[in-house]
């Protein structure tokens, strides 16, 4: 059993009187595509930005291939390899769509002209081909995302980090999504954060779920789906299909 | 090289080359008077690339950008009287404002200082130099040979003398040595900012949070730019140091950052060209109002700054560059919505 | 024993004037975070008003003072919200710049209508002696005044209707405005009651220095570099910054030059900044008015 790429040991933040999360293990192995789940203030987002290096921990450490990344800058944690979408939309609005991605993959790329190729390879992966020369800040919702995901697949991290990839699209742009997530799974490992249970079927490997600042449960999707606490805790009590009907994502 | 990048760099080295040319032989077809008037018209020029860069590209609004062309200048003259006005003090002009900026970026951006709060540690810099420049009079003010004068400041600076020359520079190799490093720092920003170091410079303008998720050091590279521009603030200081063999506090004072900062807006944040061009076309108005006398400068001014603002915020160049070019270079505006 | 309690006075004296001086700025940036650079001016016309309402046409002095420039500024300020800054909400660089021009055009106004020289009006009141030392009466006034100004304006805001909805427009502009409070007229009225304040400190500070056209740039980097340092809370942030800085250069001022004691809370306030990055008011006392 290989070591594990991404690793938390008791890992907590408080603010004020409130534990946002408590003493947190886990455990995500290299190739994994990992959702996180919960209801409101259960703490996955907040968790998720001591991955990313958004929040400083209280307690605990993070370690990324073995080595600890618990208080680093943000711009150390992504040289070491680690890519990160945020909640919202982060991009370079008054740039347009190519200069996004050539910035990005300027980090990975060894000379400008490859990262310009790179660019446009990744301009047609992300369905955005022929709107190299629009300006981010103009584009919808969906593919100011899509530019988002476009960045990190062109950054080529080991690790990817997804905070609600799938807010606010509609059924077809979530599709896509799905798509361009596994795309990116098959060159990086990869943690999502997300609400949307639907979304979250078409994408899933392991999901973890958080509730009070903890983990309460982990397992596949079908396994957390069928587990009475985390119907009691999130999910509610009425029927939910299961992972080998073909239901449409309404 | 795409065929409109290469295409571009033609164009670049062209006009350069004309701009040269223009250089050399104005002083033939010109009067001293005239040239005398240029060359500081020049000088304030390069000042106004200098916050162009800072601001324009960097996103970082100095409210003090006189702090810089002030010690270049009195850097200048220090340097000049103690050793003479040779390379030693123009390279002095340029290091002392560079150093100072570096530290002051550092205390700034690693602070995570930004906006207006940086804005008023910038004002707050320069008022404070202004003050201990202005109360440096009395004998046992000097640095070496050099009495810093308080606010009558530094008379009789000597003129730089080239390498190889025996006698200081004329108006006539003034303006052109001016004129030579404007555009020498036109076109070297220009490159730069196609380089890696400048596309980021820009990216974390535009928006800081992602381009550290990127992996890029925003800090480090806005400090760079800061000590950049400072640098270039400097060897404007030293030039008009030259230009008036004369330098007093007025150089720190809070007006002459105005000015900087009205020349950016008039001629066109996000832009190079366009500040120099506003810069000159504002220095010509204000000596053109000089002479009469039923309307003060400063109302002229202050109508223009407001003017701008409210009608025409982007600036001279960019709103002319769009109608020729609409689908041009996006250009920041930084209109922030304020929560 | 005598010297301290010299000092004390001076000092409050010295914090006392910076709140005059800022107060009004204060205002404007805690209720509509707008940072009005014609500030200095504003000051400058209050005492114009005061002084020339004295000197010119008789107007007994406290009257000028107390309630005549305050009411023009006042006026002018509300004209000024509605020409210019109104066209600039949300954009605080913006509002900044177009409020510079303003003040450089408004300096040149005043130079071509009365010139260069200092206008003064002697202090109405007179010195008075501790022990040894000599003190200024004058001094006393301008700490009552500014005493005056903060309890004021806290009754105001914790008292009245209408403070009670401009603390409201202020923390949330559209639910104000859905529950049938006026954003448009309550940003004039605040921006108007900025100003007037603004008049008040520059005719109570105007038998201290004169009144010239230029004086509004003494007054507004130390108006700005206090607003800034106090943060976003109006009376406690204030009262914060000017008693932090208002000693600090009182102390270097006693100790050495006055201009050092300028460069103390020059080098002060970038202090302050750099630790405090959201002002006084951003860390300590948050829940402030």
């Amino acid at each position: 059993m290989s070591a594990p790429l991404l690793q938390t040991r008791r890992l907590g933040v408080s603010f004020g009187g409130v534990h946002a999360v408590r003493e947190v293990d886990f455990d995500l192995a290299e190739g994994e595509l990992r959702c996180l789940i919960g209801p409101n203030g259960a703490g996955k987002s907040t968790f998720f930005k001591m991955l990313s290096g958004q929040q400083l921990p209280d307690r605990g450490e993070v370690f990324f291939r073995g080595r600890r990344i618990s208080g680093l800058a943000a711009h150390q944690i992504a040289r070491l390899g680690i890519g990160i979408k945020t909640q919202v939309p982060s991009v370079f609005d008054g740039l347009d769509v190519l200069q996004n991605l050539h910035l990005a993959a300027l980090r990975a790329q060894p000379s400008e002209r490859a990262a310009r190729a790179e660019a446009h390879a990744v301009l047609e992966r992300v369905g955005l081909a022929g709107r190299g020369d629009a300006r981010v800040g103009e584009l919808a919702h969906g593919q100011r995302q899509w530019v988002e995901l476009g960045m990190i697949l062109a950054s080529r991290p080991a690790l990817v980090l997804l905070d609600e990839p799938a807010a606010g699209m509609t059924h077809h742009e979530v599709r896509k999504t799905a798509e361009l997530i596994r795309e990116i799974n098959r060159a990086s490992t990869v943690v999502v954060v997300e609400h949307d249970m639907a979304f979250i079927r078409m994408i899933a490997g392991r999901v973890t779920v958080f509730n009070r600042g903890e983990v309460l449960a982990e397992g596949s999707f079908d396994d957390v789906v069928s587990d009475p606490r985390v119907r009691d805790a999130y999910l509610g009590n009425k029927p939910i299909h299961s992972s080998n009907q073909e239901t449409d994502h309404a | 090289m795409t065929h409109a990048s290469s295409l571009r760099s033609w164009g670049l080295a062209a006009a350069g080359a004309l701009c040269v040319a223009g250089v050399l032989l104005a002083p033939q077809v010109t009067d001293t008077f005239a040239l005398l008037a240029l060359t500081v018209y020049l000088v304030m020029a390069m000042l106004a690339l200098s916050l162009a860069f800072v601001w324009g590209f960097g996103g970082i609004l100095c409210f003090g950008q006189a702090a810089f062309f002030g010690l270049g200048a009195y850097a200048y003259a220090i340097g000049a009287i103690n050793f003479g006005p040779g390379v030693a003090a123009l390279l002095l002009s340029v290091a002392v404002p560079a150093v100072f900026a570096a530290l002051l970026g550092y205390f700034m951006f690693y602070g995570r200082i930004s906006d207006v709060y940086l804005g008023v540690i910038t004002l707050a810099v320069t008022l404070i130099l202004f003050n201990l420049a202005n109360s440096t009079s009395g004998s046992e003010y000097r640095i070496g040979e050099a009495l810093l004068g308080g606010f009558n400041g530094i008379p009789s600076i000597p003129t730089l003398t080239l390498p190889g020359h025996d006698s200081p520079l004329e108006p006539e190799g003034l303006f052109r040595l001016v004129g030579l490093l404007l555009i020498a720092a036109y076109v070297g920003l220009r490159l730069l900012l196609r380089t890696r170091f400048g596309q980021v410079v820009v990216a974390v303008r535009e928006n800081e949070r992602r381009a550290e998720l990127l992996g890029y050091d925003a800090r480090l590279h806005k400090l760079l730019a800061f000590a950049l521009g400072g640098a270039i603030a400097g060897l404007a200081g030293c030039l008009y140091a030259n230009w008036g063999a004369f330098v007093n506090p007025g150089v720190f004072s809070l007006a002459q950052s105005a000015q900087i900062i009205i020349w950016v807006i008039v001629g066109g944040r996000g832009t190079l060209i366009g500040p120099m061009i506003g810069c000159v076309g504002i220095q010509w108005m204000v000596t053109a109002l000089g002479g009469q006398q039923t309307v003060d400068t400063g109302l002229v001014l202050g109508v223009v700054l407001a003017a701008f603002v409210m009608l025409i915020p982007r600036g001279i160049a960019p709103t002319v560059m769009g109608w020729f070019a609409p689908r041009a270079r996006p250009v920041a505006t930084g209109q922030e919505r304020v929560r | 024993m005598d010297l301290a309690a010299i000092f004390s006075i001076e000092v409050v004296g010295a914090i006392a004037t910076l709140v005059l001086m800022s107060i009004g700025l204060a205002v404007v940036f805690g209720m509509m975070k707008i940072i009005n650079l014609a500030h200095g001016e504003f000051m400058m016309l209050g005492g114009y008003v005061a002084i020339l309402a004295t000197n010119r046409f008789g107007v007994p002095i406290w009257l000028s003072m107390l309630v005549l420039a305050p009411l023009v500024t006042g006026l002018f300020g509300v004209l000024v919200e509605r020409l210019l800054v109104r066209h600039l909400y949300g954009r605080m660089i913006d509002t900044m710049l177009a409020t510079w021009g303003l003040s450089l055009a408004l300096v040149g106004i005043a130079t071509m209508v009365f010139g260069n020289t200092t206008v003064g009006i002697s202090s109405p009141l007179p010195g008075f002696a501790i022990g040894r030392f000599q003190g200024s009466g004058y001094t006393l006034f301008v700490i009552a005044v500014a005493v005056a100004v903060l309890a004021g304006l806290w009754l105001l805001f914790r008292f009245t209707d209408l403070g009670l909805c401009a603390r409201a427009s202020m923390q949330n502009a559209a639910m104000a405005a859905a529950l049938g409070a006026n954003p448009g007229r309550i940003y004039t009225l605040t921006f108007g009651f900025g100003a007037a304040l603004s008049g008040l400190g520059g005719a109570v500070l105007a038998p201290v220095s004169g009144v010239i056209p230029t004086i509004g740039a003494s007054y507004i980097a130390k108006a700005f570099i206090t607003v800034i340092g106090g943060g976003s809370a109006v009376i406690t942030g204030n009262l914060a910054a000017s008693g932090l800085f208002g000693a600090v250069s009182q102390a270097v001022t006693f100790a050495t030059t006055p201009v050092f004691g300028e460069v103390a809370l020059l080098v002060a306030a970038v202090l302050l900044i750099r630790l405090l990055p959201q002002g006084i008011t951003g860390r300590f006392f948050k829940k402030s008015i």
